[in-house]
């Protein structure tokens, strides 16, 4: 078998505590060819902490530990930072959650999308523009002329969120990670913003981390579905298989969700303290 | 007569006219809600009714009493609302104790202490919490808190903004049947701001859809849970949800 994308074995990330340390993300091991893989959990599953490590983002005192991590050949562990810079962005890049919190305020749309170009290519100022028209123009936004003279706060959640994505996928990645890429959007935009994800993927053959706490979104928009919980993979499935799904914390987490053609009298819940096996 | 009838209300913030003519009534007992995307002016009905929109017209009459703009005590016992986010609608530096005995103070209601231990159990807080500041508490029983502050006074009418989104969808579960379980004890009322139409599905019988401040359409719980809306942007909005709740569009 071809050495995968990325290979992640053990990753273990520990916080301090005023009770020694936790140990928060507990041994979570995965490879990720070109493909896309979701990983789901609550809030404090270790989802996201998961995500950053990837990109060695967690900064002490977090202690992260992992018996490999590998991307392309590459052990990210042994790189220096300035080595690292020229990994993150450029080949593997991530999308955060909210628009709103993670584009700079102070810089118009263009110039931000633009950085993110120049920072890994010099390339001629003419060609940057019109990247950064193109690129515009391939996550569907309308006169991008006009868009890319913009600041973040004269454009919607939606488009806030494509101006991202345009950001991210301009460098061409290998990889994206996609944190909550959707959840501070409503549903109709929702989808447009999945789809858009899901085609810049398929178009450029990249690899696709989402991380959700949705089990419904990701399973539509991923090929392989991880679920964590406290910090441990506890069921790892396709993910048209997610309804066949046999532990019990993920039939708990469906089980969960109302329908929307709910006729139960009460939902059932999860035993918030139960320690799963794996 | 009914517990909430609204009738040709316009809230305008500054230049721009956020709720244009909405109209609806909701029937004693009754769980209504108002869905739409944001901007919509769902909320914004909510806040109009507990009097935090000063720029309105329209009348909105409670139980049969015309709402002013004014603070009215009355009013307080009578209706409560309850906010999306439990980690922004409680103070910081108060206890649970603090927060759910303050109603009971300004209103000069006495028994403190056993009416917040009662209605700690009845939310399903452990009374052991009393003491305990918002930042000890998890998302969810910050939410408990918030809705146990809310029925302090005992009101027949609950105003719902968004009462789970913020929260993880084992602990929206339990907020949910929290929520179903305290209205059918206490007769309660529920008028409900939500983006979710499974919520909706669960726990009201009437919904309202909203599009840029005007009601598109009104339907029965039959209706959401089928798809049969007449109007277009109604069938809109369901097909984009469904993508959101509902697991059988995903075998089909």
């Amino acid at each position: 078998m071809t050495e995968p994308l990325l290979s992640l074995r053990d990753l273990r990330v520990t916080f301090p505590g005023p009770r020694g340390p936790t140990e928060v993300v507990r041994g979570v091991s995965f490879d990720l060819g070109r493909e896309r893989l979701g990983i789901v959990g609550e809030s404090g599953s270790g989802k996201s902490l998961t995500g950053r490590s990837l990109l060695r983002l967690l900064k002490p005192p977090a202690r992260v530990t992992a018996q490999r991590l590998t991307f392309d050949g590459i052990d990210l562990q042994s790189l220096s930072e300035k080595q690292m810079r020229a990994i993150r962005g450029a080949r593997i890049s991530m999308v955060m959650q909210d628009p709103k919190f993670s584009l700079n305020p102070v810089m118009t749309v263009g110039t931000q999308i633009a950085e993110a170009l120049r920072v890994h290519d010099r390339l001629p100022r003419g060609e940057v523009q019109a990247r950064v028209l193109n690129m515009l123009d391939q996550v569907r936004i309308d006169d991008p002329e006009r868009v890319t003279r913009l600041y973040p706060h004269e454009v919607s959640g939606g488009m806030g969120q494509r101006v991202m994505i345009a950001m991210m996928l301009i460098p061409q990645p290998d990889i994206l990670i996609a944190d909550e890429p959707t959840s501070a959007l409503d549903v109709s935009v929702q989808a447009q913003v999945l789809d858009l994800i899901e085609a810049m993927i398929l178009k450029n053959g990249m690899g696709l981390v989402l991380i959700s706490h949705d089990l419904e979104l990701v399973a539509r928009y991923c090929d392989r579905v991880i679920v964590m919980h406290r910090g441990r993979v506890v069921e790892e499935l396709r993910a048209s298989a997610l309804h066949a799904a046999t532990h019990p914390y993920t039939q708990g987490l469906l089980a969960a969700v109302p329908r929307m053609d709910e006729t139960r009298k009460i939902l059932p819940v999860l035993d918030r303290d139960a320690e799963y096996k794996i | 007569m009914s517990a909430l009838d609204i009738d040709g209300l316009r809230v305008r913030y500054g230049a721009t006219e956020v709720v244009s003519d909405v109209s609806f009534r909701v029937e004693q007992g009754e769980s209504y809600a108002l869905v739409g995307e944001s901007g919509s002016g769902k909320s914004t009905i909510l806040r109009a009714i507990v009097g935090m929109a000063r720029d309105r017209s329209g009348t909105i009459t409670v139980d049969g009493t015309p709402r002013q703009g004014k603070v009215d005590r009355a009013f307080a016992r009578h209706c409560q609302m309850v906010f999306q986010d439990p980690y922004a609608s409680l103070h910081p530096r108060r206890t649970v104790d603090a927060t759910l005995s303050e109603p009971l103070q300004i209103h000069g209601i006495g028994e403190r202490t056993e009416r917040v231990v009662d209605m700690m159990r009845d939310v399903g807080l452990d009374p052991r919490f009393r003491f305990r500041f918002p930042h000890q508490l998890s998302g969810g029983q910050r939410q408990r808190v918030a809705i146990a502050r809310a029925l302090m006074l005992e009101p027949r009418l609950l105003l719902l903004d968004e009462p789970t989104s913020a929260l993880d969808v084992s602990v929206q579960a339990e907020i949910l049947n929290l929520l179903v379980r305290l209205r059918a004890e206490r007769g309660l009322t529920f008028l409900l701001v939500t983006h979710s139409l499974p919520v909706v599905s669960f726990m009201c019988d009437r919904l309202g859809v909203l599009r840029r401040g005007a009601m598109v359409e009104e339907a029965g719980v039959g209706v959401l849970r089928s798809g049969a809306f007449t109007q277009s942007y109604a069938r809109e909005l369901y097909a984009a949800s469904l993508g959101g709740g509902d697991r059988r569009s995903q075998s089909a």
